[in-house]
């Protein structure tokens, strides 16, 4: 016996002795993870999350949460005798004259922006193959709680180092907070402890920042990836996967291996862009002064829609009873992000309402074969696109050289006109790609091949499509059909779900949510409920017919005629 | 000497595990001839005493080109060691005294880290898909629900606890306790009373008073009208005594700005000018950024924030952008030297708008 072979023997053992893990612990490395490359984008905020974790504790060796006034003597020599902060003065000492603190601080960063990042493309992986599904929704709203902490913290973060461009939004904070009625400048007061910017807003944000949200996320990671693990993961639809089935490598010692090799990628590409791509040179901005700022200054990527929706808001208030009510700060910085994140937290019940669908689901959608859905987060992205480009109006107008007045201009009508044009577009995209599944599974794929046919006619080859493919383009299943809808004609009366104005308003939703290409048809019309159509049409041959096909004998796929 | 220990179990499986074709002396033996828990007793484990049938195969379907990925890994990995090595030795080799050593430095430590780290992630990456055999292992997916047993169990033990609990039993206990909690959760929340002073009407004041003179920001001299020639341009203005106090330059900031005669109209209140210069507080009236963009062909104050746009000859109107006011413009007129000083404070509460603001 070989001493790894001991080893692994001994801890086996000596763990099941203890724990009584036999068991738990053969499962555990057996559990299956189906692959798909959607899969790993969680991965990345998981594996961003915990190079945060790793950075910033280096980074709280030197960093000195604090905004007594100093006098600057460090190794940067333009910003030598200028007074500021000790927050702003420790960032540039962890910069400039800590070893490996320019990366560290760099990576850091990067990996915030890389960890919103992955969650927001995740979401929408999520959203739009329908993973949210019962019996998943508490995961979901667990991923919406820590992307909205993850925002927070970002925020936070990027206010620690006090330097112009961080204690700027920190008063465009101050600023929202004023807005709020009744409360608003009482928050904004506790907050920084009195006038803006105060002495005590950096460590108490840096509290808030190094142990209240990380630890929250911690928390919520730990429960997501529990809920994920006991529930077991989603796969996309192929060969073999049902829904009462998990098909994929086991945890050990596959999935272990690649998502190790996962986490070592994620390192490297941050390392990389944090040794060839600065990033938030605090240096060049200077120390925070209210009496400054610099012109054409970028919030981090996630903050964008939101400085977007405030550029763009006009300027309403109201002067009413002695107060002021500041709409044009208030439903900008509140609308649009509740919005979206009410939406989504509300969502899989509101379809599952619309839909009368309680079944479980661990088959996830193809976008296309939930049209409404896939139109509904397109419009989304496009709602939210508008405003994070608008957030960055000024950059884009000076590099089209048109007028910045122009781009609000447009972005006031585009915030309306974009999410509906995104929403008709994407479900036309997806009813065509419907109609082309099933053409493709009725008449096979084109092989490029042209033959003769001895009536002189020229026909282009198909070929059926293969085992794998089927069962992708077939994973469509259609909706379960409300109560007493049309499919339950002839029950004359409705049951109480479907009766009164609210059972119609769920019937036309349920229409609108659930319109797809009939799959029985060729789908000339579509419109959920059948159409009559299917009956007309007997089924056919998958491909060219066999019997013109093997007239020759040169036909690759020979296969027996269906009809 | 590598002799597969006989496990105490049943023997192998043969139906669906062929031995391995040929080891290797000094690789480990095929997987289904180990066991990870030693001599367990086998006690209460029940039926994880047989052996697991057997899933894995214990060698990758493709041999030679598993040794050509054997070869590449170790390459790989190797690489990463010797990276590793670089950043330890950059580390200690370069000293920071000067923003080019840092440039090195940063140079040099990141490379080696993002060498050490893609060589780890490729070589493993490399070893899962070519070296370790490609596997498809299906695991059943049961049905979350519990069967109807198991619930109705558990509803009865639910409805027993809640029973002897005698919450239901005894409203009075419930509501006090209820009660009980509605404080518990306010309580904490006063306590964050202390973490600043009330608002009061703090907002509706800035640091300016009359007499007080305006210094010229960043050099910190008081100004003449008569020296202050450069009519088209702004300047940046703190009061007198508050250059470093920020609290009270976030509010009291403003900006100075010459006009050529005849171009200063209402709603410029003119007998707050000297000499065709007008003071305006520097705060945007949208969120509180400064204002700090002038254009001089067009007399336009910009926000760079969010582009709150100001007519600085007529007032300092919105003109376009979120804002909802114009800058409060601030009284000023010249003391017995002939600098600029104050008339008194601003009129109205500068900066954003707040509730109580009125």
């Amino acid at each position: 016996m070989t001493l790894t072979e001991k080893l692994l023997e001994g801890t086996g053992g000596w763990l099941d002795d203890r724990f009584h893990g036999a068991k738990g612990f053969r499962t555990l490395f057996r559990k299956i993870f189906p692959d798909h490359w959607t899969f790993l984008l969680g991965e990345i905020a998981l594996y961003s999350f915990i190079i945060l974790l790793l950075t910033g504790t280096f980074l709280t060796l030197w960093f000195q949460p604090s905004m007594t006034e100093v006098v600057y003597h460090g190794s940067y020599t333009p910003l030598h005798g200028v007074r500021m902060s000790e927050a702003y003065a420790s960032t540039l000492n962890i910069s400039f004259d800590v070893r490996g603190g320019l990366l560290m601080r760099q990576i850091h960063h990067w990996a915030a922006d890389l960890f919103v990042a992955a969650i927001l493309v995740h979401m929408l992986r999520i959203f739009f193959t329908g993973a949210y599904r019962k019996p998943r929704e508490v995961n979901w709203l667990i991923g919406i709680v820590m992307f909205t902490l993850a925002l927070l913290e970002g925020l936070f973060g990027y206010s620690l180092p006090d330097d112009l461009l961080s204690g700027t939004g920190l008063r465009i904070t101050e600023g929202v907070l004023l807005g709020i009625p009744i409360v608003g400048t009482y928050l904004s007061f506790f907050l920084f402890g009195g006038t803006f910017p105060g002495n005590v807003i950096i460590p108490r944000l840096y509290i808030i920042h190094v142990l209240l949200i990380p630890g929250l996320l911690l928390a919520l990671i730990s429960a997501h990836l529990f809920i994920m693990f006991w529930q077991k993961h989603t796969q996309m639809p192929s060969k073999g996967r049902t829904n009462t089935n998990v098909v994929g490598a086991p945890t050990y010692p596959y999935f272990m291996a690649k998502t190790g090799a996962f986490f070592f990628f994620t390192f490297a590409v941050l390392a990389l862009a944090s040794t060839f791509a600065q990033i938030n040179p605090i240096w060049l901005y200077g120390p925070y002064t209210p009496v400054a700022i610099s012109a054409g200054s970028q919030p981090d990527f996630y903050m964008g829609f939101l400085e977007g929706s405030l550029r763009i808001f006009p300027s309403w208030t109201w002067d009413i009873f002695g107060h002021t009510i500041a709409w044009n700060v208030l439903i900008p910085a509140l609308l649009p992000l509740g919005l979206i994140l009410t939406g989504a937290a509300l969502w899989p019940f509101i379809e599952q309402w619309i839909t009368g669908d309680r079944r479980e689901h661990h088959v996830n959608d193809r976008p296309r074969n939930v049209p409404t859905r896939t139109a509904i987060g397109m419009a989304t992205i496009t709602f939210y696109g508008v405003l994070w480009l608008e957030g960055a109006n000024d950059v884009i107008a000076d590099h089209l050289n048109i007028s910045l007045y122009l781009t609000t201009e447009i972005a006031r009508y585009a915030i309306f006109i974009g999410p509906a044009v995104a929403y008709f577009v994407t479900k036309r995209i997806c009813l065509g790609l419907q109609r082309k599944d099933l053409h493709l599974l009725e008449h096979g794929v084109e092989t490029g091949i042209i033959r003769q046919l001895p009536s002189g006619e020229y026909i282009e080859e198909t070929r059926p499509v293969d085992e794998d493919g089927r069962a992708v383009l077939e994973a469509r299943r259609p909706p379960p059909a409300l109560p007493g809808g049309p499919d339950a004609a002839d029950e004359e009366v409705p049951p109480r779900a479907m009766r009164g104005g609210l059972g119609r308003v769920r019937e036309r939703l349920n229409e609108v949510l659930t319109e797809s290409v009939p799959l029985d048809g060729h789908g000339n019309g579509y419109g959920g409920h059948g159409n009559g159509h299917g009956d007309g049409h007997p089924a056919e041959p998958a491909a060219i017919p066999s019997g013109e096909a093997a007239g020759d004998g040169s036909g690759d796929d020979q296969e027996d005629g269906q009809a | 000497m590598s002799n597969p220990s006989a496990p105490d179990g049943p023997p192998d499986e043969p139906a669906d595990a062929p031995a391995a074709p040929h080891r290797v002396i000094g690789t480990p033996p095929p997987a289904q001839a180990r066991t990870l828990l030693g001599d367990g007793t086998g006690d209460g484990t029940g039926d994880g005493a047989r052996p697991a049938p057997r899933d894995l195969p214990a060698d990758p379907q493709n041999l030679r080109q598993a040794k050509t990925a054997e070869r590449i890994v170790a390459a790989l990995f190797i690489l990463s060691t010797l990276a590793s090595i670089g950043f330890i030795a950059a580390y200690v080799g370069l000293e920071l005294n000067s923003v080019d050593s840092v440039l090195r430095s940063n140079l040099a430590l990141g490379t080696s880290m993002s060498v050490a780290f893609l060589a780890l992630a490729v070589g493993a990456t490399i070893w899962v898909r070519h070296i370790m055999p490609n596997v498809e292992l299906t695991e059943q997916r049961h049905p979350l629900a519990s069967d109807p047993e198991a619930r109705e169990a558990f509803a009865e033990t639910f409805a027993e606890g809640a029973e002897a609990s005698q919450f239901v039993k005894r409203p009075v206990l419930r509501r006090t306790l209820i009660a009980a909690t509605v404080p518990l959760a306010v309580a904490p929340i006063v306590l964050l009373r202390d973490m600043g002073p009330l608002p009061g009407t703090t907002l509706r004041h800035t640091v300016w008073r009359k007499g007080m003179r305006l210094l010229k920001y960043g050099a910190y001299t008081p100004i003449s009208p008569g020296e202050f020639s450069s009519p088209g341009g702004m300047i940046t203005v703190v009061p007198d005594g508050y250059q470093d106090d920020p609290d009270a330059l976030a509010s009291a900031t403003s900006i100075i700005i010459k006009f050529q005669p005849g171009l200063l109209q209402p709603p410029t209140v003119m007998n707050w000018t000297v000499d065709n210069i007008v003071c305006y507080s520097k705060i945007c009236t949208h969120v509180g950024c400064p204002a700090a963009l002038y254009e001089q062909t067009t007399h336009h104050i910009l926000c760079p924030c969010h582009q709150s746009t100001f007519d600085a000859p007529r007032g300092a109107t919105v003109l376009f952008g979120p804002a909802p006011r114009p800058l409060p413009q601030l009284p000023i007129t010249t003391d017995a030297q002939g600098y600029l000083v104050a008339q008194s404070d601003f009129h109205e509460p500068v900066g954003p708008s707040y509730w109580e603001r009125g």
